[in-house]
């Protein structure tokens, strides 16, 4: 049985390796629609944050009652569960930005990268790496929307978190908070994260290729010895 | 290399890699005829817009340059940069863009037209959407205000007043400039008055720096129709289509629409079915799919001026047809020889 240090593991993943956005290309539909500000796209991951916790503890806890024909329909049930929560939570605390993410607070629902994580994880695991995934991948959901959300409020904008940035003279790109920016921004964010992955690969190949190297000349070495 | 007797140069042995014959037609002379067959319309955009014009005009240049050589792999600078591809599309979007925008915009504009219209489809000839459109359609978008405020055209005694929002510090507002004016698409449209048909001739009208001078541009483009550079489809297909719908729309409302003229000199028409529309990686191969690419720009751009919110519909236009190239190509492609169609 594995570890503790594996259980980290299923939560680091979820921040870098396996990143829901840039690597799995999941839940770009809030991603794209609520990012316009930062502190919409904060909001909308720690939502999501403790939906996708919730349900995966639940989900997981749950696994060996839940019939295999009937899964996906109880994994929605327990999921819009914790969305409703999160409906009415924000509509008592944050009503301002409740009202700005509008529609896409109960479509978490159908945020796949979610039933996604039930399906493929939280069904198989027990409940301590299933709440240990979740929170790794809506962190690496959250640190994704961040990324995002202060892109295009900055230059949308000239704001983070609605702190001016740059003085009133400010010349906004408007495209950015218009939904073209959401899909530009993803995609040179996109486009960044998978240069970087390739450049770390590259690299890493050449380091094990150089140690290739040293080991074989280590044998030569000691083959010619030996011979010698 | 193992084969040192063949680094020796014997005159009787004639090595070659394969493309045996060679046409004369390579990528810079190409861009060569284009860029030729701009300079009248360049020349022009000097002489009514004087130096903020120039400057529009290097900073864009510059842009698309930097991009190009930053964006592309370290063995294939050199080619890239110089078959000229890159430069003419700064110099092409420089010609979209009114004269008092703030140089730090133009700058963008480079950038984002090489780097999103070319580098990320792969390069020159994978591109789908024309980089010197994408680069303006761009900035329209993300600078509306900036895009539209118009300057005056003027002669050349006024070669040296610059446009004091040109020079507008990166990522700052540009002061508001007192030398507002109107294009005549825009007087159509929103003021119902028309321009005199000489004014738009010869270029004396307010505008971005490169579409106001029909003369020029029609030089130019009858200079590439004969050199070849061209598909004279397009250009043809664009003008009839336009003038026949804008004369359609004449016909039933005179005094709220314009005349075919105005629409064929106005606005970015001639610039964009000259130089834009033909460009060879974005329109389409087959002589019948250039047919329909054209009756689809001419009809979509007097669609856009008389019906949408926009003053001019060129660009879109354009940009809308290029999406719908590769279906084009698909449904002309000729009946392959001794096959069944």
């Amino acid at each position: 049985m594995a570890t503790d240090v594996s259980a980290y593991e299923e939560m680091i993943k979820g921040l870098w390796r396996d990143n829901p956005v840039f690597v799995q290309v999941l839940g770009m539909c809030p991603m794209l629609a609520v990012t316009n500000s930062a502190i919409n796209a904060v909001v909308m991951g720690l939502a999501t944050f403790f939906v996708l916790v919730g349900s995966s503890f639940l989900v997981s806890s749950f696994k060996t009652f839940i019939p295999k024909q009937v899964r996906i329909s109880l994994y929605i049930i327990i999921i819009a569960t914790f969305v409703t929560v999160v409906d009415y939570s924000l509509l008592a605390i944050l009503p301002a930005i409740h009202k700005e993410l509008g529609a896409f607070i109960p479509l978490i629902v159908a945020n796949c990268m979610i039933l996604g994580r039930q399906e493929a994880f939280a069904s198989k695991h027990n409940v301590k790496y299933a709440v240990m995934d979740a929170v790794g991948m809506s962190g690496g959901f959250l640190i994704a929307m961040l990324a995002l959300g202060s892109v295009r409020e900055i230059l949308g904008v000239g704001a983070l978190f609605g702190v001016d940035l740059f003085g009133s003279n400010f010349e906004p790109w408007v495209i950015m908070i218009l939904p073209p920016g959401g899909f530009l921004t993803l995609g040179l964010l996109l486009l960044f994260f998978n240069w970087f992955t390739e450049r770390r690969r590259q690299f890493l190949i050449k380091v094990a290729d150089a140690d290739r190297v040293l080991a074989v000349e280590k044998v030569d070495a000691q083959g010619v010895k030996d011979n010698g | 290399m193992k084969n040192h007797h063949l680094k020796k140069k014997d005159p009787n042995l004639l090595l070659q890699s394969a493309p045996l014959l060679r046409q004369e037609l390579t990528t810079p002379a190409a861009m060569k005829d284009v860029w030729i067959a701009l300079l009248p319309a360049t020349a022009a955009s000097l002489w009514f817009f004087g130096l903020s014009a120039l400057l529009i005009i290097l900073t864009s240049i510059a842009g698309a340059i930097l991009t190009e050589w930053v964006f592309t792999d370290k063995e294939k600078r050199r080619f890239a940069i110089s078959d000229t591809s890159a430069g003419l599309t700064g110099l092409l979007i420089a010609l979209t863009l009114p004269p008092g925008l703030p140089l730090w915009m133009v700058f963008l504009g480079g950038c984002v037209s090489i780097g999103l219209g070319k580098v990320v489809w792969g390069g020159l000839g994978s591109n789908i959407f024309n980089p010197a459109l994408l680069g303006r359609a761009f900035l329209l978008g993300t600078f509306p205000i900036a895009m539209t405020t118009w300057g005056a055209a003027g002669g050349p005694g006024e070669f040296f007043q610059i446009h004091s929002s040109n020079l507008a510090l990166p990522f700052m507002q540009a002061q508001v400039d007192s030398m507002g004016a109107a294009t005549p698409l825009g007087l159509m449209k929103f003021e119902q008055q028309g321009t005199a048909l000489w004014s738009l001739f010869t270029g004396n009208t307010a505008g971005s720096i490169g579409e106001t001078s029909a003369l020029f541009l029609l030089l130019g483009g009858i200079y590439l129709l004969l050199r070849r550079g061209i598909d004279w489809r397009i250009p043809v297909a664009i003008f009839s289509t336009a003038a026949l719908f804008s004369l359609i729309m004449f016909l039933t409302d005179g005094d709220k629409y314009p005349s075919p003229l105005f629409t064929l000199f106005s606005g970015g028409l001639l610039l964009g079915a000259f130089f834009m529309a033909t460009d060879p990686v974005t329109s389409p191969l087959t002589p019948k799919g250039c047919w329909i690419f054209g009756i689809g720009i001419g009809f979509l751009v007097v669609l856009i001026r008389l019906f949408g919110g926009l003053p001019e519909g060129m660009l879109y236009a354009i940009l809308l047809m290029n999406a719908a190239t590769p279906l084009i190509d698909r449904y002309t492609q000729p009946r392959i020889f001794g096959r069944q169609g």
